[in-house]
């Protein structure tokens, strides 16, 4: 079971105001730049909204996918490293990762989300997504909530 | 300079040729951005007396001053300046949703097309290049259709496309342009200028950095303006949304109902933002880097139009609601999903349609003229198909494609009485009679009949002043909230949040934080005093004089009938207490003409030729 933590959308409570993908490109690039943020908002007409980015699968098939291993799992924190010496932006990551979750950078290396390790305040996306509709989970914690409200329908 | 490349395209689609300009630190500093850039690059590439649908005519987008950057609810605004086809003056409108922010970053912050293509085509912004692409087979798509087509054929789909439907290609009068399905740069007819081009659309994909000159100042200033932008001062557009404007103007006998034959309406509680949020909204989403939130998306629930989709706001509901008296809230749904289909303004296409509709009761036109269509006031379904063929210009479709101040014209009979225009642009949501700050607003607003360029109704309403008196005190209220909306349309800040801002002192701020440019409250207010006087320089040389200055018969001769504001009317003499008053507080001649004091004060003594009636040196 996939006991690490990762960046969760709530897409009842997204928006599509993309304020993640400008506050993680600030905090990663001190610019802003939708394009090179680690977080994604896919809109689909007429209002469907989601902000995707790193599940931290565990048993990666982006980290088994690539062909120069620079990528590196985290036991720890199940956190993708990106080895930016051995990536050649092949996309060969990008290709196996069924979220979309890898961005190919302007400087032709892939970046990953790394829940801001270290940053004071946490993830810099859930500390500035005006709907609170991000939040740093797991999958047992997620799967929890949805029996909990299942639960709760049963009962009314 | 930061977050400005200073870049300027120049796109001449006679010759394909494109080309790039610069502009310095000193013109962002006397312009800002927005409003500013767009008002000084149109008095300085149109040759005066040009028709607006000569090539000749420049179609110029702008991006604001924090346009592509956090700060909240300005990232994807942006601005689209011509000589306008509807009043022959300064042709303005602004839009936001995603295009914006996508402008910036391909590192062009103005555009200025000019010419004409042989064939339909559309531009292909890619970051720095720049490519023509044949649109034959867009020509007569919606622009839902043109868009897709064109992610499709360019592999991408996250390409912003602005662009024109079939109303723009047809010269329609009131065409826009439409970017992200629900965003309209709507007013004063620019989508026909487009057309006029045989220019489709302009799409973009932007990849560069915006980088901001004190990133860590702006996100700290950043925290509390977003807390702000969430908080109480933005309580009514996240939640009901301008929509409960409806039942506010209402209560208020403010609401153009029927054409204006009167300022309140039975049915609107069926078309209030309470009824439109408690059954049709399905989301609110919001704008790139946007807190607040305001995209109201409602779908129609049931009957012939059962599944349309649009974007709900107070302005076209009222022009598609209580002035074509629909109570319908489908087909005002239907209405305004056709408005951003065709490409057509759709506060105007509500006015033109409840013009018709008075025509039409009148016996002016009959069902010869509409194609059989039982054109009377409540009639949904024929006020949903009028938009379409005012788009395409079928039957009456095509008198009334040339907006209400042509098509009186044509019609006679006395239906001028009842064009409700200023200056050739249709009437906005604010019965005039009753509110006379706010008809002044009006009167001398650079876009023709408009609310936003002042915001005057704002002192009417709240009761800070006497809603029927007019008096020459106005004068110096408007001017004021003119020059204020000059700096909030160049920074670009959405009209939604203005309230959360500290004045001019933190605008300056901010702006000093994004672009490095220092900049004072002082200077800032200067820089919209600046604007305010150059459009009217650009008027002026188009022709306008104080005689243009006019409000539409019936709000000068037929008194509100029913309501609060029963009886009220703007009389001549009113016009003239409160046009001499805003003269005065300009500092201008009654005559409405910058001084050449008041031009050298402002830094504008090349353009003092034109108050003086003479020619460029």
């Amino acid at each position: 079971m996939n006991k690490y933590k990762f960046v969760s959308v709530d897409i009842d409570k997204c928006v599509g105001c993309r304020v993640c993908e400008y506050a993680c490109s600030m905090e990663k690039n001190k610019a802003f730049n939708p394009t090179r943020s680690r977080i994604r908002v896919v809109r689909l007409y007429p209002h469907t909204n989601a902000a995707l980015n790193c599940r931290m699968c565990q048993d990666s098939p982006c980290v088994t996918a690539c062909p120069r291993k620079a990528l590196k799992q985290s036991e720890e924190n199940g956190v993708i490293h990106v080895d930016i010496g051995l990536c050649d932006g092949c996309g060969w990551c990008i290709k196996v990762c069924e979220f979309g979750a890898i961005t190919l950078d302007t400087e032709s290396k892939v970046s990953i989300c790394d829940l801001c390790e270290g940053r004071e305040g946490g993830s810099a996306c859930i500390e500035w997504c005006p709907e609170k509709a991000l939040e740093l989970t797991t999958n047992d914690a997620i799967s929890q909530k949805a029996r909990i409200s299942a639960v709760e329908k049963m009962a009314e | 300079m930061y977050a400005y490349t200073g870049k300027i395209l120049y796109i001449d689609l006679t010759t394909g040729n494109h080309k790039t300009g610069r502009f310095d630190e000193s013109f962002a500093k006397d312009y800002i951005g927005g409003t500013g850039f767009g008002i000084k690059m149109l008095i300085d590439n149109l040759k005066p007396g040009t028709d607006a649908f000569d090539p000749e005519n420049p179609l110029i987008y702008v991006s604001g001053a924090t346009t592509g950057t956090m700060v909240p609810c300005t990232a994807s605004k942006f601005g689209v300046f011509a000589k306008s086809p509807a009043t022959g003056l300064l042709g303005e409108a602004y839009s936001t949703g995603q295009w914006g922010a996508e402008l910036r970053a391909t590192g062009y912050d103005i555009l200025v097309i000019t010419g004409k293509a042989p064939k339909p085509v559309y531009i292909w912004i890619d970051d720095g290049a720049v490519q023509i692409r044949k649109a034959s087979h867009l020509w007569g798509k919606t622009t839902w259709e043109a868009e897709d087509v064109i992610r499709d054929e360019l592999g991408d789909q996250n390409i912003r496309v602005s662009g024109i439907g079939q109303a723009g290609e047809n010269l329609n009068r009131l065409a826009c342009l439409i970017n992200d399905r629900f965003r309209a740069a709507g007013r004063t007819g620019l989508g026909a200028v487009m057309g006029s081009k045989n220019l489709k659309a302009v799409a973009l994909r932007g990849t560069h950095d915006v980088r901001v000159a004190d990133p860590d100042g702006l996100m700290d200033l950043n925290k509390d303006l977003y807390e702000r932008a969430k908080g109480p001062l933005t309580a009514k557009y996240r939640t009901m949304g301008t929509p409960a404007n409806m039942l506010i103007h209402n209560a208020q006998g403010a609401l153009p109902t029927r054409n204006y034959q009167s300022a309140s309406f039975d049915g609107a509680e069926k078309v209030s933002g309470e009824v439109l949020n408690e059954k049709y909204v399905t989301k609110i989403q919001g704008c790139s880097a946007c807190p607040c939130r305001c995209e109201h998306i409602a779908k129609a629930k049931s009957g012939r139009f059962e599944g349309a989709a649009s974007r709900m706001e107070y302005e076209p509901m009222m022009a598609f609601g209580p002035y074509c008296g629909v109570d319908d809230m489908n087909a005002v749904i239907k209405a305004i999903e056709f408005c951003n289909l065709y490409g057509v303004d759709a506060i105007g296409a509500g006015i033109v349609v409840g013009f018709a509709m008075e025509c039409y009761e009148k016996g002016l036109i009959t069902k010869d003229d509409t194609g059989g269509l039982e054109l009377r006031f409540g009639n949904g379904e024929a006020m949903v198909d009028m938009v379409r063929k005012m788009s395409v210009r079928e039957d009456i479709g095509d008198v009334m494609a040339e907006g209400v101040m042509r098509a009186a014209e044509k019609i006679g009979q006395g239906s001028e009485h009842f064009a409700m225009h200023i200056k050739g642009l249709e009437l906005t949501g604010y019965d005039l009679r009753g509110l006379k700050t706010c008809a002044l607003g009006y009167l001398v607003s650079r876009r023709g009949g408009d609310h936003q360029r002042h915001g005057s109704y704002g002192w009417d309403l709240s009761g800070k002043v006497d809603r029927y008196k007019a008096e020459p005190e106005r004068g110096a209220l408007v001017m004021g909230d003119e020059d204020f909306y000059c700096i909030i349309d160049s920074i670009i800040i959405c009209k939604f949040t203005r309230a959360i801002w500290k004045g001019y002192d933190e605008i300056a701020k901010v702006y000093s934080l994004v672009t490095g440019i220092p900049m004072t409250g002082g200077e800032m207010k200067r820089a919209g005093e600046r604007m305010s006087n150059l459009a009217r320089l650009f008027n002026i040389r188009e022709g306008m004089t104080r005689s243009d200055e006019k409000l539409p018969a019936r709000i000068m001769e037929d008194p509100i009938p029913d309501g609060v504001a029963k009886g009220a009317v703007v009389t001549p003499e009113e016009v003239d207490i409160l046009l001499d008053g805003y003269f005065d507080a300009r500092g201008w001649t009654r005559q409405g003409v910058p001084t050449r004091g008041k031009l050298e004060e402002l830094g504008l003594s090349a353009y003092a030729y034109i108050a003086e009636g003479g020619q460029a040196t």
